[in-house]
């Protein structure tokens, strides 16, 4: 069977090849992009399952970005958004009010320090067998 | 303008409306501050009626009698105190005496007024308190203003080292549960990333020792006479490799025997710095050009790099504590976001300055230039 592929963004490259490691020795294909530009490269060739973005990379919104193109060229595609926010500035951010949903195009929220474990179980929530 | 609320506690009708009558029209300006000041006047003839306002409503100046029918005015001296309640006090008392003086001084009086006495000494003593109240407010702010300042710095700083610890717990993870199998050498480049990123940590914290002794002034200052073009050859030398690395081509130009005097340690980190910064931040196949020149008053070091350049608004960040320029270009470089505040910091304490000119994509020159000390 055709394993998913994951479109892992992510500027903290030590973080970005842990995920990419951690996945892939849990049966994923992992896409590797630092940045907007990368990513973008990805997401106009739509060859990925699912899409986890950090929020915050050269821009403080651009995780917010990347989703609404995500989102914008396929719906359906599912979209974790991962992010320190909250601890580096004390703004919260979340999908779980309507108002929220309306602009954040995600359809998981993941605060870091995030655990590997956890950030699988919301892949295989979203897009497992 | 500001308004100072005076509190007139006196059970003499006629000291109560001369006190008011002198104040209604009279205003200070106090230029080292910036401020003109007026006030506005409530009087009481009991000590029950001024505990009550002064738990209730703002008062900056109060100006007490010492002798009430109901309380006395130590009593209420000592109220004020008990309840920490924020006003200048100046008492007034009947009796001149030295006595009466002391004991409100001690119980935390700021002035006193032996009656009888003119409007112009009371205006006086008013102005005087508000001064005092305007100094008091200047030092709260500047307080407050430090107390921001040191709380974004060990807020940034327990970021800064957390992220290390972070990349390198996850390493740790990922062997511990032998995602990689049972071979070590599978792991080796997880071992290597966790050795860069505990060497810029070290890096960091042995940054931040440095800049935090310059700053507290505990370094001491070890003013010799060296060659200054012999320490630029060694710190060439040190940054010589990752250049050679990247192709990147090093050019210095300095006098010979060009003697300085200075604190060696303190120049080395300023031209390691630069020399660092422009190796770092260049293209691969790029140039520096560092050159050194001087007359017997000042000396100059250039450094022109052919670099990544920044945007006007990266320029502006530069020197402040833990920033780091942050796009695409500059995502893989490591550095603890200091070495410019220490530069920075050194450069003041030569009475030098420094000077930054740079354009996105196309490079950076550093101008810093520094008094030559001499024997005499």
């Amino acid at each position: 069977m055709k394993k998913k592929t994951i479109l892992m963004v992510d500027d903290d490259m030590d973080l970005r090849g842990q995920m990419k490691f951690f996945l892939e020795s849990s049966g994923y294909e992992v896409l590797e992009a630092g940045g907007e530009s990368e990513a973008i490269e990805y997401i106009n060739k739509n060859n990925y399952d699912l899409a986890v973005i950090d929020l915050m990379m050269e821009n403080q919104d651009s995780g917010f970005v990347l989703s609404h193109k995500i989102k914008k060229l396929d719906n359906s595609k599912p979209v974790i958004i991962v992010t320190g926010v909250t601890k580096e500035t004390g703004i919260h951010f979340g999908i779980k009010t309507l108002e929220e949903r309306s602009w954040i195009k995600a359809d998981e929220f993941i605060q870091k320090d995030l655990r590997f474990e956890q950030l699988k179980g919301a892949i295989d929530k979203l897009i497992g067998d | 303008m500001q308004t100072l609320n005076v509190l007139v506690v006196d059970d003499e009708f006629g000291m109560r409306s001369g006190i008011e009558r002198a104040l209604r029209t009279f205003s200070v300006d106090f230029n080292e501050f910036n401020e003109s000041v007026r006030y506005c006047v409530k009087t009481v003839d009991n000590g029950d009626d001024a505990l009550n306002i002064l738990q209730l409503s703002e008062t900056d100046i109060l100006i007490l009698d010492h002798q009430l029918p109901d309380i006395t005015g130590l009593e209420i001296l000592d109220f004020i105190k008990k309840e920490n309640v924020n006003v200048l006090t100046i008492m007034i008392t009947a009796f001149a005496s030295l006595e009466v003086a002391i004991s409100a001084t001690r119980n935390g009086a700021f002035d006193f007024l032996a009656k009888p006495f003119t409007p112009d000494d009371l205006k006086t003593r008013i102005k005087n308190a508000s001064e005092r109240i305007f100094l008091q407010r200047k030092a709260e702010k500047l307080e407050k203003e430090k107390n921001a300042v040191r709380f974004q710095f060990i807020s940034v700083l327990g970021h800064e080292l957390k992220a290390p610890l972070s990349a390198i717990e996850g390493y740790m993870f990922l062997m511990q549960k032998k995602t990689a199998g049972e071979n070590m050498t599978n792991y080796q480049s997880m071992i290597d990333r966790s050795i860069i990123r505990l060497d810029g940590m070290r890096k960091m914290i042995s940054d931040l020792l440095d800049l935090t002794r310059i700053e507290s002034g505990n370094k001491r200052r070890e003013m010799v006479e060296f060659n200054f073009d012999e320490l630029l050859e060694y710190c060439v030398e040190n940054v010589q490799v990752d250049a050679t690395k990247r192709n990147i081509d090093l050019n210095v130009t300095c006098p010979g025997n060009f003697k300085i005097k200075a604190d060696r340690d303190e120049l080395q980190m300023v031209i390691n710095n630069l020399l660092t910064n422009s190796v770092k931040y260049n293209k691969d196949g790029g140039k520096v050009d560092f050159s050194v020149y001087g007359d017997e008053y000042h000396f100059v070091m250039k450094c022109v790099d052919t670099g990544i350049g920044m945007t006007e608004g990266e320029q502006k960040k530069l020197f402040q504590e833990f920033s780091r320029v942050k796009n695409s270009k500059t995502r893989d470089i490591t550095g603890s976001g200091l070495g410019l505040s220490i530069l920075k910091k050194i450069i003041t304490n030569y009475q030098g300055n420094v000077k930054v000119d740079s354009e996105k994509d196309n490079g950076t020159t550093f101008t810093i230039k520094l008094k030559r000390f001499n024997d005499e």
